[in-house]
């Protein structure tokens, strides 16, 4: 991953365009999906999530971090670990404190990493997570390799009104588009801003910055605290979505697709990240759908697929996802070309 | 008499067995140029980096106004009012040349990457750093290449972004590091001139190799061999300095 390379940061407006109309496919899709596919595409809308919080360090700030699922993990466990067997708990307590947590852990497990850089951060960050990850599966107390039930939904109430129903799945899915929308606008605000553009100069040339006056040490572990309690609100969600956890959410893989995801889509914009998040879930799903050959079940090597059309999107698309609509929607302009 | 703004004694930097800088002492006043010059290897860079922070001294002291900076780490030095270039040009390749200076310009500004405020206010917003921003463009006579991206302008032009960067910090102390390096006669001649206006209100110590340049810049001069001070002053003693001719300008002239 080459220090110097430009990002996708600016959307053009075939790009926009494009965004748009995926946000009104997603405000019908409710109408016309049935109750499966409405929990699907939740589940799609919370990753979504979860790779604008990774790409805030991988794409923006130029640090991969492999352990990223940790703190994803960590916030969906707090809802399990307060959310009692007999009854349901507030959403207005229970998220902040979720979101907190893995902030928290990633602050301070952010504290040792983010000293290191390049292929130590991707090793550091993955050890931690490791470390996380044990910690759970290996403690009956903890829930152990089978995980913990979410055996209520939180309750949204304003006094003994109840606002939202997130039992409902099509509510749910509202909610979390709704929070998608704001991780997405805060996070685009937070890229030209005066913190924003410091984390797109450290991914570009760190030591300038330093020479220059900047504390990189503070901005890289603001970045990472940051996006681990975006993480975290990523994994509360999908606690709430499947009413269950188990630490394969902390696990290595979980890190390896959100990185994967943030790839396919399109580093340093966000927008990325989220359709990035979409076509992989997508093409997940029809990878492991694919029918048998003679003896041989194509679906359950989804995974050779998978790493197949990753390389090959890596390898003819580097900007991803996006830098396709991006040359798609701009293909009558005889503009030169500047990748990288 | 002019003021010293930046004061190095006894500087030594010892790499295993080999002293890279061997108790090197060098006062820098405002509005005063001062050259380091010598062969490669010299230790003229290792000098630099070690006033700049980017390498602690072995021993010696380096303060700025007047405080004790040594040990700092080079963003604190940086803050303190020390601004450099770097010998191989070292700037954000794919920003254009105003998102480059104007980062410089930014660390200016209240840090606080904790602080939410700052992170949903736009960065443009800030009028200090654009005033910064243009001010240092302009002094280095890059107005008309400021959207273009640094990447595609020449070399000489990223010589100057370099300059600009630095300025935009409003350093009181300039480390410029062979400023001239790799460029054409017409671009070393801008670049002199460039030189010769920032001068003024700055205390600037130069590393170059372009003899030409220096005795035309220099108001003082130090010659370094093998990390060592083997002459100093202004520039017409040391070109009369047996020691320097035998040692390094009969080199090369």
């Amino acid at each position: 991953m080459s220090a110097a390379k430009s990002n996708l940061e600016r959307l053009p407006r075939g790009v926009q365009v494009a965004l748009w109309l995926g946000l009104l496919a997603l405000v019908a899709f409710p109408f016309v999906g049935t109750e499966f596919y409405t929990q699907m595409v939740t589940r799609m809308m919370i990753l979504a999530i979860f790779a604008m919080s990774l790409d805030l360090l991988q794409g923006v700030t130029g640090m991969v971090s492999l352990g990223h699922a940790a703190y994803f993990g960590l916030a969906g466990y707090v809802l399990a670990f307060v959310m009692p067997q007999s009854e349901a708990i507030s959403l207005w307590w229970s998220l902040p404190l979720a979101v907190l947590a893995s902030g928290l852990a990633a602050l301070v497990i952010g504290f040792f990493v983010v000293r290191t850089h390049g292929i130590y951060f991707i090793m550091v960050t993955m050890a931690f997570a490791q470390m996380v990850f044990f910690l759970f599966f290996d403690n009956r107390a903890l829930g152990g390799s089978d995980g913990l039930y979410i055996y209520f939904k939180p309750t949204v109430a304003l006094g003994s009104v109840t606002l939202l129903d997130l039992d409902n799945k099509v509510t749910l899915y509202y909610v979390t588009l709704v929070l998608l929308l704001a991780v997405y606008v805060f996070l685009r605000r937070l890229l030209w801003s005066p913190f924003g553009r410091a984390l797109a100069g450290i991914r570009v040339n760190e030591h300038r910055m330093r020479a220059m006056g900047f504390g990189t040490f503070g901005y890289k572990l603001s970045a990472f605290a940051l996006a681990g309690a975006l993480a975290g609100l990523a994994g509360y969600l999908w606690g709430v979505n499947t009413g269950y956890i188990n630490p394969e959410l902390m696990g290595f893989h979980m890190s390896a697709h959100a990185i994967m995801m943030v790839i396919l889509g399109g580093m340093g914009n966000f927008a990325g990240a989220i359709v990035g998040a979409f076509t992989f879930e997508y093409v997940l799903h029809l990878f492991k759908d694919l029918p048998y050959v003679g003896q041989v079940h194509l679906g359950k090597h989804w995974q050779l697929w998978m790493g197949s059309f990753i390389v090959l999107v890596v390898m003819f698309a580097p900007r991803g996802v996006l830098g396709i609509v991006q040359a798609v929607t701009s293909w009558r302009k005889t503009e030169p070309r500047n990748d990288g | 008499m002019a003021d010293v703004l930046l004061q190095a004694s006894g500087l030594t930097k010892r790499f295993g067995g080999l002293a890279a800088v061997d108790n090197v002492s060098i006062d820098l006043m405002r509005d005063h140029i001062h050259a380091v010059i010598g062969p490669n290897g010299a230790g003229k860079s290792t000098l630099t980096n070690l006033l700049s922070g980017d390498l602690p001294p072995t021993s010696g002291r380096v303060v700025i106004g007047k405080q004790d900076v040594t040990g700092w780490a080079p963003e604190r030095i940086a803050r303190q009012g020390l601004g450099r270039s770097y010998q191989k040009t070292n700037i954000f390749l794919p920003f254009s040349v105003w998102d480059n200076v104007f980062l410089a310009a930014q660390s200016r500004d209240p840090q606080q990457p904790w602080n939410p405020l700052r992170w949903l206010r736009p960065a443009a917003r800030s009028a200090g750093a654009r005033q910064r921003c243009s001010a240092a463009i302009e002094m280095a006579g890059l107005q008309e290449r400021r959207d273009a991206i640094a990447a595609t302008i020449s070399h000489g032009e990223q010589r100057q972004l370099e300059i600009a960067m630095t300025l935009a910090t409003e350093p009181q102390v300039l480390l410029l590091d062979e400023p001239l390096a790799g460029m054409g006669v017409a671009e070393a001649e801008r670049m002199v001139a460039l030189l010769l206006r920032i001068k003024k209100d700055h205390a600037i110590l130069l590393v170059e190799h372009d003899m030409d340049a220096v005795f035309t810049l220099a108001d003082s001069l130090t010659v370094m061999v093998n990390g060592q001070v083997i002459a100093s002053g202004t520039p017409d003693a040391v070109r009369g300095d047996a020691t320097v001719q035998a040692a390094y300008l009969g080199e090369e002239h």
